[in-house]
């Protein structure tokens, strides 16, 4: 084999792992004598089934598809390992899941005001949604930042800007989480430097950070810094959580953007445990302990419209994360080997046409995140393919949770489907293909690598592209869109005007003007001194935020330092 | 005038980086037979300009959903206007307000497409409007 033969083998898409079956003589006797005359007479809708995904589903599933599948070893009890059944013995029935909505816009007044109201609405955590220039390390009175302040979730530029964020709302009290990637290290410090002034104590403070590099190079493309020195600033922070924050996550580890970006759920599933992975090994590498940090990761998955395929994608994660831990890392603790996640329903599945039915796939969407046994939950706004949603919407997908939680009594009981030939079959199917393409990228010498070859940007562009022909030819159907159209009205949304911009600059403005330029200055300079060293960044970042220096002069100065990354474009 | 392919420039202007969209664009558009040339992200008003004039692009196609079209289609569009570009067509794909689609038509954007928009009736609006044109 010459080396380009095995490159080029090394990066293709594994195929379908298809699990082989063994029908019994009394289920051949029904293909023979029960099925085939039914067929003669009427065939079925289509010749092949397939998932969302495009994996193939076959008409009847039963014992004859578990053939190596033991109930002991793969299914177990839940709370006990390999957690294919939850993480916890007793699941939703303990505790629900907390019902966290993503929000944020405008200025740090108005996210604090729409916080209040769904706390008030009986919402258990918090989520914050930022704009694009803080997701992007800039101030609001950037040039770059035109146009984009307080548009996709909430402008924040400073320490003042965050105090506002959380006024009124005690952060010893309520789970945050953040949703933050490249400057995550840095709106970390601004959310502690706040929690300090209300005196809360951190080791009790509770939430998470988004913080997930990988996803970003591979499909959120929100990054600044190339790859080795973003995973430092990953790694700091795991450093500094284990020490001073136990109950914090410091990441929370996404499919979600990756399966946004139109890969299928195997694909979400691979690329998301190997950044896992990947992640465990910088910490390991840096001199922790597997079970010193790796119980304070979180992860973050899609709930897509394919019912099955979802649930078989949690239950198949919780397996492989276990295996992982055991089998790699020689983990020791329980808590290592749980993995723990949040979900949110499909953004991109969500229409603009006929915005009513977003209401009925994010109800569906949920309902398979509760039964793939989820810690936490976003149930997406009806008017989202339009713009951020308005209090209406944002109130109606809140209550889409509280009804599956209080109504549809789904929470009774564990893993309801715990033992489904089907979601079992699924289940080893999702993982087996998820394995194939795992083993794939740790030939390829491990994530980082594979992304700079652009393997997983390439798989993933190949799926979404291939879907939307599907959807183009109608061989996936999107109500509303490629079938049963109608003429509608258009929608109330909310909108976001530049107002938010000049009163961020006018803030701004007077936030130079107070603080002490000598201070911020000292504070920046050091940081860039230690950016150039080995040691662990947080307390220098925590110390500048402090001195009420801005997320962009902090960005700039670490810019600096380390430079910017640009991708290979592929299309 | 059939010997030469439509030349289509795809930008995706702004700070967001969810280039699913355009991506697909960019293949779909080359797929049916045009000549497309990516930007990849985060492209000034400025940098598209240039752009399409280096490429001699016949079509300029914008990706955006963040939010910020009100800002960056008037820069663009001035921009074209004066470096005499006024004879490319501009269109924007994404997620746009309804509200904002007339000032948007009235600046001299030629269509705007709305999420669900399959890549067939992009092609065609093309190829349509580019028959017509010459």
């Amino acid at each position: 084999m010459t080396d380009k033969t095995k490159v080029q083998t090394e990066i293709d898409t594994p195929a379908a792992p298809v699990s082989p079956r063994r029908p019994s003589a009394k289920e051949k006797s029904w293909e023979e004598n029960t099925l085939k005359p039914t067929l003669e007479k009427s065939p079925e809708r289509r010749a092949e089934f397939t998932t969302i995904s495009g994996h193939p589903i076959r008409r009847l599933y039963t014992e004859a598809d578990l053939q190596d599948w033991s109930p002991e070893k793969d299914l177990g009890l839940p709370g006990e390992a390999p957690y294919t059944r939850g993480i916890h013995s007793t699941m939703h029935r303990g505790r629900l899941w907390t019902m966290r909505q993503f929000a944020g816009f405008g200025t740090a007044e108005d996210t604090n005001a729409r916080f209040r109201y769904l706390l008030a609405q009986g919402q258990t955590g918090l989520s914050t949604a930022f704009d694009l220039p803080t997701l992007m390390g800039y101030d609001s009175d950037h040039a770059l930042s035109e146009g984009e302040v307080g548009k996709c979730g909430v402008a924040i530029s400073s320490l003042a800007d965050m105090e506002v964020l959380f006024d009124k709302i005690p952060l010893a009290n309520v789970t945050t989480s953040m949703t933050i990637n490249s400057p995550a290290a840095i709106i970390w410090a601004m959310y502690l430097a706040v929690a300090e002034k209300q005196g809360a104590d951190w080791k009790k403070l509770s939430g998470t950070l988004q913080n997930d590099i990988l996803k970003e190079y591979i499909a959120q493309k929100e990054y600044i810094y190339p790859p080795a020195p973003s995973m430092r600033l990953v790694i700091d922070s795991f450093e500094f959580g284990v020490k001073n924050t136990p109950k914090f996550n410091p990441i929370s580890i996404s499919g979600y953007h990756i399966r946004e970006a139109g890969s299928t759920a195997i694909q979400e599933l691979a690329f998301t445990l190997r950044d896992g992975l990947e992640y465990v090994e910088w910490g390991m590498r840096r001199g922790m302990d597997v079970d010193a940090f790796v119980p304070q990761l979180s992860f973050f998955f899609n709930a897509h419209n394919d019912f099955f395929e979802e649930i078989a994608k949690y239950r198949a994660a919780r397996r492989i994360w276990h295996k992982a831990m055991i089998e790699r890392y020689k983990s020791k603790s329980p808590r290592s080997w749980a993995l723990r996640f949040h979900t949110q329903t499909a953004g991109c599945s969500l229409t603009a046409q006929q915005p009513y039915n977003n209401v009925v796939r994010t109800a569906i969407q949920a309902l398979a995140a509760v039964l793939g046994g989820t810690q936490s939950l976003h149930t997406n706004s009806l008017d989202e393919a339009w713009a951020l949603p308005t209090e209406f919407a944002a109130t109606l997908a809140l209550r889409t949770q509280q009804i599956i939680a209080h109504e549809t009594g789904v929470a009774n009981t564990v893993d309801p489907l715990g033992g489904s030939y089907f979601v079992e079959t699924l289940t080893n199917e999702v993982e087996r293909g998820a394995w194939d393409y795992i083993h794939k990228i740790d030939a390829m010498g491990g994530m980082v690598t594979a992304i700079e070859r652009s393997y997983p940007q390439r798989e993933i562009a190949e799926a979404s592209y291939r879907y939307q022909m599907e959807v183009d030819r109608k061989e996936k159907i999107v109500v509303g869109v490629n079938d049963f159209v109608t003429k509608e009205n258009s929608l109330e949304i909310l909108q976001i005007d530049e107002t938010v911009a000049h009163r961020q600059a006018e803030r701004l403005r007077k936030l130079r003007a107070d603080r002490s330029q000598a201070e911020v200055e000292r504070r920046l300079n050091t940081l860039r001194t230690a950016a150039r060293g080995k040691q662990n960044l947080m307390t220098f970042i925590y110390d500048t935020v402090k001195a009420y220096a801005t997320l962009g002069e902090i960005c700039e100065a670490m810019r600096d330092v380390f430079g910017t990354y640009e991708e290979v474009a592929i299309t | 005038m059939p010997t030469k392919k439509i030349r289509v420039l795809i930008a995706k202007p702004g700070l967001d980086g969810h280039d699913r969209g355009a991506k697909i664009i960019a293949r779909a558009l080359r797929d049916a037979g045009m000549e497309v040339i990516y930007t990849g992200l985060r492209q000034t008003p400025e940098m598209i300009a240039s752009a399409a004039i280096q490429e001699d692009a016949d079509v300029i196609g914008l990706s955006i959903l963040s939010g910020a079209h009100n800002t960056i289609c008037p820069q663009l569009m001035s921009l074209l206007k004066a470096k005499g570009m006024d004879d490319v067509v501009v269109l924007v794909g994404g997620i746009i307000p309804e509200a904002d689609i007339p000032a948007m038509k009235k600046s001299g954007i030629a269509e705007i497409f709305l999420p669900g928009t399959s890549t067939q009736d992009i092609i065609e609006f093309i190829n349509k409007r580019l028959a017509v044109g010459t």
